[in-house]
């Protein structure tokens, strides 16, 4: 799966970032260098030459990484730095490549003047524009220094934006709607500009894209909740206006837009403040450009960021399947960074931005840039070949030998994020000293090493109430490492000390669902030495990895534990239906369980010998049939059993060891489940999550497989095997039945088709047009 | 464009002989397909898969193997404990030899070509050599005593050579044993595990052998297993049970990448070489895809570079693209199933309403019925008069009949076996039927490929085997050789299709492979030959009044010849020029009959097995944008509209599978229908599948 890569910084004073972020992020003429618009004055062309980024799917090389950080002045500079701007100038417009760590350039427009639009390329000629004042439109390159000094063209109306884009010209969209050519606007700067929009319509968002070599244009506007897209063709000069209805839930607003093109729609889509992402496709050749046409947007994924985040959100398209969202995924979490694949709906990487960010996010080559605290941070990251293997992260990387790799999942191996400090000493020093800042914004012990300590040494209650404590904590990435660490030190001592055994920490360790057997072998096989069936029932449940050796020592406590101890235990019930409630109606169905059984009839029966004996005790069989042979709890453990995987070659050499009369047991409670589950139409059991009747049948096939030879000289089962052998019987003659009836089906159909032929000779009308 | 009363004729009780054995010419891209009466049909996968030659019959003759060797020769061999080459190009046989050891069951090719392997009913496996024009014998590899029937060893079902030429694997009942080509002597003996899903069988019977290069055999058994063995050291290596029946048949691929087997379930399993991982080099053998084509016991497969092939008891030949190995996603990547042969079994005398029906082994004669009720579009009429089956003539001798005809007139039935020409002469005296043979049938009148009546029933065209054109007078009751056209010096090309001029003046003749020749009947000679084609022809006709040829090529192309222009006609030439639209060329049955309107001389009438189509020369043709078929006829559409999409193909898909389709008069068509249900109700049962229990 592609990986964010490790970030790196363009922090800086000459960002006067305000609440508001930046003015934009904008591509130049070269791959890896940007221009960045900060919301003053000031643009600065940044070069990231990144490492690796060469090489996208190579794992990023920190130490590498550290080296680029660029340094810059410090805040407390940038107050004193309001004339300092001024004088820099000449400084930083001299720099050109100097080094990968500083800006390429930078530009201020004079005191007094704002910048209104983000500077932009012309990629044709490789100037720079920026509008300044709304309407001063500046055009300089890399040689100049003062933009004061500059070519400078003021027009007759505000511009919104200039949109640039590899092998076109510019374009400049006014603030009220109408778009011109660079080249044309500055043939007559003065010309007049007319409105497009109405009244109070705002520009929203524009992107600018290039189609089969034509020039799209696509700008939203908001007038009164209202959401309308216009789609301008620029060669054709085609105006296209859409609504865009909101759907149901019309008093979401609208946060964020971002667009795809493929060869016949534009896909936009939109972040909703119901934290959902809608996609609207826009045909870009509209079959009627006069009409005012509504476009309906369809739900692409559902609450990505939380709907009612304090910070700003914002969507950005990576490629046609991917999207990078920025914004808080819980009401109350941290900010955070994270890219999705819509084709499989599945997350495919996140990033926490603990420092906040301006809700702003650019994405150009293979970079994503976005405000984190007060830098300009930049995240390689590269899109991978959308693929099913690639969605479910099994995707299988070719890891270049002897690079670093910096796994931004848990490891379990070493438990890091603890505070203890197991730094790989290769590590760089920027990754040091992120880490610092972050140790010094949680000053406190964090409370998993504080946990780990407890376990070693504390008493049992004291235990108990730290892991509820931390289990109270919110999620922390390294809880899963947490969580293993804190069961392995417990098990350990566990070990070390036969009396210690926290219970009831353990249970509650077991139910935060990820711990495994393989995590924690130990942790069965102490609770079998203890015969504790409850921890086992729940250890049953929860871990899907259970052997099949260990899933019989568990049946044999479960079959051999008396039924006094079992009082005691506090057992799930959940699987078990109470069958001993024998009301009147249950008798009732108990008649009719004779005739239903699944053709099983016990009154008709051609085995006269074994009958003769069964028929001694007819009260008896029905006895036998209608009470659980097991008592409630002992049932619900067994059902434990019945819902445990395992794989019949592993389980029947285990079965073996099980003594008879504890099979024979185990059987008479089968075969009590298999006529509980005839009884009804649907052949399940009552309850919430009772035994199917595969694992009912599998689990009687294996039992008799492993033991017959001993099952069938005990006399006690004598009766039970007669029951099942004809229990096989009957289902034998109903499918016989069935296929009887298929056939008889199948001749049915044959007459019919023989009906419906026309037979072998006819005249027919023909008409041939 | 005209309404027609349609004969709707479904009694033509033809079953198609199963398939035994296919064959696989890499280098000709020909399918050699042997069918369980002795047929043998040679399909040009290159020409759209049509069948562009075939072998009749013989009672006697079981085919039990089929191969190609040195290069383009096709051997067979039998029951009858003969090999046979076939003559491509007279379309005979041009030698039967018997290999003494009782009815064989296995022949292979050594892959040089120049070997032939049979295996016999006595257990032995006998090499022979085949020289430039025959074969000979060479030796026995040496005949082992089976261990469990205190006999020498049972019949060898099955032969594969190693790719060396210097192994072969021979599979037989319960054992595979593993000669040395050299020596002769047997290197190993592998016993075949009896046990069918724990039940011991009676014996196994390994029904295929296939030999790798790198010394692998894999074989296939009546239990339902695909095993590998090693053959250097004798051992199974790996089992499959794919099936609860037998497993038929096996074919490998020429790169020994990937093999296809046929189960008697009617499932073919194709069976590649991947890797174990993604990127590792070692390779296992993975049962990838099965294909439920047939209802029946699959007993061939043959694996040809982009397909699996495979053929049955139920009669399909069905080919199975492989979508990997198709580089063009195009109309050849898609499932073919060849059902109905390729050539016309039925003729119909007009004047008396007649249709004669070919059989294996026997013609029927039916009189068609009546009706005096008229009715709109759709409407099934009731009959005054039903269909009469007047004659069933049994043919004498074990051979196949090649071909038939009945004249228009009704009054002479011709057909011919592989030896004999049988002429009779019909009488009807009110509803009685009177049948006189005419004998004394000339020597050079010993087998015919085609035969025809001119229009008139005075003359008798008969295309003979060795590439002879005779005409024959026909005149009450006795007949008179005219003239033989003889073929070109130097070719010995066999003419399968005729036609003639309604006015008797011209004859069409086409072989298998060169052009249409045509010969002017009147002064006895040779009138031009029409410019050769690359694919074959399928079926042709000649207009009356403008004597234009229509010839129908494999392609699906139509031309329009005119012959006392000596050139393609006009239209011809728009529609080259312009193409047929792209759902007509890719139809997958060829046209196997053409007729024409007496009283609308722009339209052409021809049919496949699933259309039937009516072309007016005077409207102009479709482009690729319109519809090509519209089953519906035109409501509330005013005359403009209906002009304006109005094209020159007038196509009807109600009768199908359609076998032939005449016109019988102006407004009067005869249809002849084969349901696929009435076959599948004549085949044996197949296996049954349980649904329910296992």
């Amino acid at each position: 799966m592609a990986a964010l890569e490790e970030e790196f910084t363009l922090s800086s004073v000459v960002l006067s970032a305000g609440p508001e972020g930046l003015l934009g992020v904008e591509q130049s003429d070269k791959t890896d260098q940007f221009l960045v618009t900060d919301s003053g004055r000031t643009v600065i062309l940044y070069k990231v030459k990144a490492i690796g980024l060469g090489a996208p799917r190579l794992p990023s090389r920190p130490f590498l990484s550290a080296e680029l950080e660029l340094k810059f002045l410090t805040a407390s500079e940038r107050d004193r730095g309001e004339g300092l701007a001024e004088s820099r100038l000449g400084l930083l417009g001299t720099l050109s490549e100097v080094s990968d760590q500083k800006p390429l350039g930078s530009w201020s427009v004079k005191q007094g003047q704002i910048i209104t639009c983000p500077a932009v390329c012309n990629f044709q000629t490789g100037e720079y524009v920026v509008v300044h004042d709304n309407k001063v439109l500046r055009i300089w390159n890399n040689e100049d220094v003062n933009l004061d000094k500059v070519f400078k063209a003021t027009l007759s109306a505000e511009v919104y934006r200039i949109l640039s884009v590899q092998g076109t010209e510019p374009l400049v969209l006014f603030k009220e709607g109408a778009v011109r050519g660079l080249e044309a606007l500055l043939a007559d700067p003065q010309q007049k500009i007319e409105t497009v929009i109405s009244d109070e319509e705002v520009i929203k968002w524009t992107k600018f894209f290039v189609v089969f070599r034509h020039p799209v244009l696509i700008f939203i506007t908001e007038k009164h909740g209202n959401y309308f897209a216009y789609v301008q063709m620029f060669n054709s000069r085609i105006l296209t206006k859409y609504t865009l209805l909101l759907g149901q839930d019309e008093n979401s607003v609208i946060k964020s837009f971002t667009a795809s093109v493929d060869r016949k729609f534009i896909s936009l889509m939109s972040l909703s403040s119901d934290g959902c992402i809608y996609e609207t496709l826009i045909p870009i050749r509209p079959a009627d450009p006069e009409k005012n046409q509504s476009l309906v947007k369809s739900l692409l994924l559902k609450a990505v960021v939380s709907g009612n985040a304090r910070n700003g959100v914002a969507l950005t398209a990576l490629d046609q399947d991917h999207v990078a969202v920025l914004g808080s995924p819980l009401a109350a979490s941290k900010e955070c960074l994270s890219v999705w694949n819509i084709k499989f709906q599945t997350l495919q990487t996140s990033k926490e931005l603990p420092q906040g960010t301006s809700g702003q996010l650019w994405y150009y080559g293979e970079h994503l840039f976005m405000l984190h605290g007060k830098s300009l941070t930049v995240i390689p990251y590269k899109c991978e070949v959308s693929s099913l293997a690639g969605a479910l992260g099994k995707l299988k990387h070719s890891q270049d030998p002897g690079t670093h790799v910096v796994s931004h999942f848990v490891n379990w191996e070493t438990p890091q994020g603890c505070g203890l400090g197991f730094q790989n000493s290769e590590q760089s020093r920027r990754i040091l000293r992120r880490r610092k800042i972050e140790v010094s914004l949680q000053p406190e012990v964090p409370p998993s090493k504080q946990l780990l300590s407890t376990i070693m040494k504390d008493s049992e209650k004291h235990i108990e109430v730290e892991v509820r404590k931390f289990l109270a904590l919110k999620q922390t990435p390294d809880f899963h490492t947490v969580i293993g660490d804190t069961v392995t030190g417990l098990l350990e001592r566990c070990k070390a000390e036969p009396s210690f055994y926290p219970r009831n920490c353990l249970m509650q360790l077991i139910q935060t669902h990820v711990l495994s057997y393989s995590l924690c072998p130990d942790l069965m096989e102490i609770a079998l030495k203890k015969k504790d069936v409850q921890l086992l029932q729940l250890c049953l449940q929860q871990f899907p990895d259970i052997p099949e050796s260990v899933t019989c020592a568990c049946l044999k406590i479960f079959l051999s534990i008396g039924d006094d101890s079992l009082q005691e235990t506090d057992v799930n019930m959940e699987s078990v239906f109470d069958y001993s409630i024998n009301s009147v109606h249950d008798e009732k169905m108990e008649e009719q369980t004779e005739i239903l059984q699944n053709g099983f009839n016990p009154e008709e029966d051609k085995c006269n010998n074994c009958d003769q004996e069964l028929n001694k005790k007819p009260q008896d069989e029905t006895k036998e049939s209608t009470s659980c042979p097991v008592v409630q709890k002992r049932a619900a453990l067994l059902n434990a059993i019945l819902h445990s995987a395992y794989s019949e070659t592993f389980l029947l050499p285990h079965l073996k060891d099980i003594p008879a009369q504890h099979i024979t047991l185990f059987l008479k409670y089968l075969y009590f489940l298999y006529l509980k589950c005839s009884e009804n139409a649907t052949m399940t059991l009552p309850g919430i999550h009772p035994p199917t009747l595969n694992q009912i049948m599998d689990w009687i096939c294996l039992l008799l497989d492993a033991n017959f030879t001993v099952v069938v000289m005990m006399p006690e089962a004598k009766r039970l095997l007669i029951n099942l052998y004809k229990l096989v019987k009957s289902q034998i003659s109903v499918y016989s039945e069935l296929n009887k009836i298929e056939v008889s089906f199948r001749e049915l159909q044959k007459l019919n088709q023989e009906k419906n032929n026309r037979g072998l000779y006819s005249i027919e009308v023909l008409e041939l047009f | 464009m005209g309404e027609f009363k349609v004969h709707r004729v479904r009694f033509f009780n033809y079953v198609p002989s199963g398939i035994r054995c296919v064959a696989y010419n890499n280098q000709s891209n020909r399918l050699a397909v042997s069918r369980t009466d002795g047929t043998v049909e040679i399909y040009n996968l290159s020409a759209n898969y049509f069948q562009e030659k075939f072998f009749p019959g013989h009672e006697s003759r079981a085919t039990e193997a089929l191969c190609w060797a040195e290069g383009q020769r096709l051997f067979s061999a039998g029951l009858n404990g003969e090999i046979m080459e076939y003559d491509l190009q007279a379309l005979n046989i041009k030698y039967a030899m018997d290999a003494f050891g009782g009815p064989i069951w296995s022949m292979a090719a050594s892959p040089s070509g120049s070997q032939l392997l049979v295996g016999c009913e006595d257990g032995s496996v006998k090499l022979f050599q085949i020289t430039p024009d025959k074969i000979q014998f060479e030796r026995n590899f040496d005949r082992q005593k089976s261990k469990r029937h205190f006999s020498w060893g049972g019949r060898i079902l099955s032969l594969s050579w190693h790719p060396s030429g210097t192994h072969i694997a021979a599979g037989s009942i319960d054992y595979i044993s593993v000669f040395d080509v050299k020596s002769g002597s047997a290197v190993h003996k592998m016993i075949v595990d009896r046990q069918y899903m724990g039940v011991s069988k009676r014996k196994c019977i390994v029904w295929g052998v296939a030999f790798l290069s790198d010394g692998t055999i894999i074989s296939v058994d009546s239990a339902g297993k695909v095993q590998f063995w090693d053959s250097a050291t004798g051992t199974l290596v790996k089992s499959h049970l794919i099936a609860n029946a037998d497993v038929q048949s096996i074919a490998v691929a020429d790169q020994e990448d990937s093999f296809v087997v046929g189960t008697a379930e009617g499932t073919v399993f194709h069976f590649q070489l991947v890797p174990v991982t993604s990127n590792s080099s070692e390779k296992q053998w993975v049962r990838t895809k099965p294909f439920q084509h047939h209802t029946h016991d699959v007993r061939t497969v043959a694996h040809s570079p982009t397909a699996l092939i495979s053929g049955g008891t139920d009669t399909h030949l069905v080919f199975r693209p492989l979508m990997e190995k198709v580089e063009v996603k195009n109309y050849d990547a898609a499932l073919r199933k060849i059902t109905f042969p390729h050539r016309c079994l039925i003729s119909c005398s007009k004047k008396r309403q007649l249709l004669l029906f070919q059989f294996a082994h026997h013609l029927e004669l039916w009189r068609l019925g009546s009706t005096v009720a008229t009715g709109k579009n759709g409407d099934t009429l009731p009959l005054s008069k039903n269909a009469d089956h007047l004659l069933h003539l049994k043919t004498k001798g074990p051979e196949n009949i090649i071909c038939s005809c009945i004249s228009p007139c009704g009054s002479w039935i011709a057909y011919s076996t592989v030896s004999r020409f049988f002429l009779y002469r019909l009488n009807y005296e009110h509803d009685n039927i009177s049948l006189k043979r005419v004998s004394k049938m000339p020597a050079f009148l010993r087998s015919a490929l085609q035969i025809l009546f001119s229009e008139d029933s005075t003359k008798l065209f008969v295309a003979s085997n060795q590439g002879a054109l005779h005409i024959v007078q026909l005149s009450g009751g006795s007949f008179k050789h005219l003239h033989a056209f003889q073929p070109q010096s130097g070719t010995v090309e066999a003419m399968c299709l005729l036609a003639v001029s309604p006015d008797g003046n011209w004859l069409a003749a086409s072989g298998t492979s060169a052009g249409v020749h045509v010969y002017n009947v009147k002064q006895l000679k040779l009138h031009c030959t029409v410019p050769a084609y690359n694919f074959p022809v399928t079926a042709m006709a000649i207009a009356p009044n403008t004597n234009n040829l229509v010839i129908a090529h494999s392609d699906q192309q139509v031309f329009e010849y005119s012959i006392p222009d000596k050139q393609y006609t006009d239209w011809s030439r728009t529609v080259q020029k312009q193409g047929f639209h792209h759902l007509w060329l890719q139809r997958d049955t060829p046209i196997t009959h053409i007729s024409f309107h007496p009283k609308r001389p722009m339209h052409i009438l021809l049919h496949d097995a699933y259309m039937f189509c009516i072309i007016d020369k005077s409207l102009p043709l479709p482009n690729d944008k319109t519809l090509l078929y519209n089953p519906f006829p035109p409501t509330n559409e005013s005359d403009v509209i209906r002009r304006r999409t109005a094209h020159a193909f007038k196509i009807s898909k109600i009768y199908k599978p359609l076998l032939f389709m005449d016109l019988l008069d102006e407004r009067t068509l005869v249809a002849v229908e084969r349901p696929l249900d009435d076959i599948i109700a004549q085949l044996p049962p197949p296996i049954k599948k349980k649904k329910f229990g296992t």
